[in-house]
């Protein structure tokens, strides 16, 4: 066992740090900064059946220790992810995990997504993105319904050739009743939190300040929120979870363990200072010795024996 | 290359009613920096999480310094407006692509447009087209008198003329209007312009079809290195598809027919 490696479905994990989603692109522009081997897997942007140039613009506003984006899953479609950008990564960075994200209008668009993403060679597992709070169809629709949530997932687990990772929304009631539903339809685990719905106005000229009105929060601020929700689905079930919202440092990341996750991404931090991760993946051994912590498995075993179910 | 450089605050001026010229001291320097690229400044308050861009006013390697031009616009401007000498900032950089400028023959005419704070990537790129024996004639236009800045120092590179909003220096209109009663006798092999998105299509439409016509353009952002998408502009070949270019890294420079501003 080293002290920063993780396994989990699909997943080997050297340290358990990796950029979340729509934080760093397909890695390309990341990876001529460092090397991206250094980290625990990359999470790169949305793909959907087609091309998206997302919402109009001003697309991102600051908010106290945070922001709020609604970018509207921009990409260029699968066909050219799978045909380019994901090669080109995979090619560069042999030793990097790479878990697709997926997002869809309908359930169609999520299953013929999942099943030509997973089998693309270095694509070790799926993110499914069920809680996108940025676009009119789809997205978060199927996060907050429990049914369709299932139904979702289970679709894209019989289809998928790599592990299955649901990410879970914030904007939710019981974020309980989600989990449990999704967990019957058997995914590898579950990535949370996605962002809060937020506003912000201008004061001269009276308008929401992003095109598309509302946008979603990330940030330090959201740090307790996604801690006090990761422990909620820690608290009903046993899957891997890789935890992410706000976080900035090594103690946020041992904070976040603690609270229920098993690897944790790192989203606008990567906007802040493009060098968070690996300087994260750095800090931790110091801090983790600073606690008495012999390795991230041996405070999961720990957290393990205590959660009270 | 791209690197997070703390860089040292050497000397801080108002340079005009709110607007301030900011010399900062460091590495960034070391490696090459085009007329046209900029740098993503941390605001010095963990409060406030998104950099702020700014073009890059002047390059002096010998001395090892960048030089800043802005207006205080609102907090992160304000807090930066406060650094005195001796103060550090987290400076990423540089970022994005400069003005094209290698195409030019010898001695060539180039008119260079700048509206406001769109000035200051202009100041640097005019220093080395000047220093490289090019013919500028020079345009800015400036809301009002007490706003106006860096008049002198463009004079140095060329025929210089100003316009304002209101009249209370030098023409009254816009700088369209200067550029129609001033500069209208030469052909220029090239046009850079920086300044209000109004001041850029304005130049755009004026300058329809020539073939080195260049704007920069500003975007709210947020990484400024591409990772984001926040910056994002439709092109002219496809106004309404999902094509794109990103203002943080494929330009903020462009051409004239590229981008839908
Ligand atoms: C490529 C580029 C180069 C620039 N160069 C200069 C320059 O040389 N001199 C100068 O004075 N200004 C320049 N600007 C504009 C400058 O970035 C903003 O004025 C500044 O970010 C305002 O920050 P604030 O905290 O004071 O304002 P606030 O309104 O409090 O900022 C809130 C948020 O909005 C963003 N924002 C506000 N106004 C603008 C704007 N006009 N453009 C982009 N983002 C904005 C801020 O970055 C921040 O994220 C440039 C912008 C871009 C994109
Ligand atoms: C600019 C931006 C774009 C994002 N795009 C996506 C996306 O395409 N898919 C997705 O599942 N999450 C997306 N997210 C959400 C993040 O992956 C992450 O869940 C969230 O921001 C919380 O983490 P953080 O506080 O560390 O940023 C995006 C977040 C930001 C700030
Ligand atoms: S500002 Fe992030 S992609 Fe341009």
């Amino acid at each position: 066992m080293t002290t920063l490696g993780v396994q989990l479905p699909g997943l080997d994990l050297k340290n358990p740090i990796m950029p979340a989603s729509g934080c760093c692109g397909f890695g390309e522009e990341l990876g001529n900064l460092y090397d991206l081997n250094q980290l625990g897997a990359i999470m790169i942007k949305a793909a959907t059946s087609k091309p998206r140039f997302g919402n109009p613009t001003p697309r991102v506003a600051e908010t106290p220790q945070g922001m709020l984006n609604a970018i509207g899953l921009q990409n260029p479609g699968v066909a050219t992810i799978v045909a380019e950008k994901i090669p080109k990564l995979h090619a560069k960075f042999k030793d990097l995990p790479i878990i697709a994200n997926v997002a869809g209008s309908a359930q169609a668009d999520y299953v013929a997504v999942c099943d030509q993403i997973s089998r693309a060679p270095g694509v070790s597992a799926i993110e499914l993105n069920i809680s996108c709070p940025n676009v009119a169809h789809g997205g978060m629709e199927f996060g907050v319904d429990p049914t369709a949530a299932f139904e979702l997932t289970k679709a894209c687990v019989n289809v998928s050739a790599v592990p299955i990772y649901v990410k879970l929304s914030p904007n939710v009631t019981d974020i309980r009743e989600i989990a449990k539903a999704v967990a019957m339809a058997q995914p590898a685990g579950f990535t949370l939190i996605n962002t809060l719905v937020g506003m912000r106005f201008d004061l001269t000229t009276r308008q929401a300040i992003l095109a598309n009105q509302t946008g979603g929060l990330s940030g330090p601020a959201v740090l307790p929120v996604a801690l006090r929700l990761i422990h909620q689905v820690r608290s009903v079930c046993d899957l891997p979870i890789i935890g992410m919202g706000g976080v900035t440092c090594a103690e946020d990341v041992l904070e976040m363990i603690i609270a229920g996750a098993d690897a944790v991404a790192i989203g606008t931090a990567n906007l802040t200072d493009p060098f968070a991760c690996p300087e994260i993946i750095t800090a931790l051994p110091a801090v983790m010795a600073k606690y008495h912590i012999s390795s991230i498995e041996s405070l999961i075993h720990e957290r393990k024996g205590k959660l009270v179910k | 290359m791209i690197k997070d450089y703390t860089l040292t605050v050497t000397n801080q001026i108002e340079v005009a009613d709110t607007i301030y010229e900011l010399t900062l001291a460091g590495a960034i320097t070391k490696d090459p920096i085009a007329a046209g690229q900029f740098v993503n400044v941390k605001i010095p308050n963990p409060a406030y999480i998104l950099r702020r861009p700014f073009g890059i006013a002047e390059v002096n390697v010998a001395q090892g310094y960048i030089k800043l031009i802005y207006r205080v616009v609102g907090d992160g401007t304000q807090i930066l407006a406060q650094l005195s000498k001796g103060a550090t900032l987290n400076v990423l950089g540089p970022l994005g692509h400069g003005f094209p400028s290698e195409f030019l023959n010898q001695n060539a005419d180039v008119l260079i447009i700048g509206g406001g704070t769109g000035l200051p990537p202009l100041y640097e790129l005019s220093r080395r087209l000047y220093h490289e024996g090019h013919h500028l004639d020079i345009a800015l236009g400036f809301p009002n008198k007490q706003r106006i800045f860096y008049e002198a120092k463009m004079s140095q590179f060329g025929h210089t003329m100003v316009s304002t909003d209101d009249g209370s220096y030098g023409l009254q209109g816009t700088i369209i209007d200067l550029i129609d009663q001033n500069f209208t006798d030469k052909s220029y092999q090239a046009i850079y312009a920086c300044g209000p998105r109004g001041l850029e299509l304005a130049v755009s439409a004026h300058f329809k079809g020539h073939p080195h016509a260049y704007i920069s353009a500003e975007a709210r952002m947020a990484c400024g290195i591409g990772i984001c998408n926040a910056c994002v502009l439709h092109t002219t070949a496809d106004t309404s598809g999902a094509t794109n270019k990103k203002v943080c890294t494929d330009g903020p420079v462009f051409h004239i027919n590229e981008v839908v501003l």
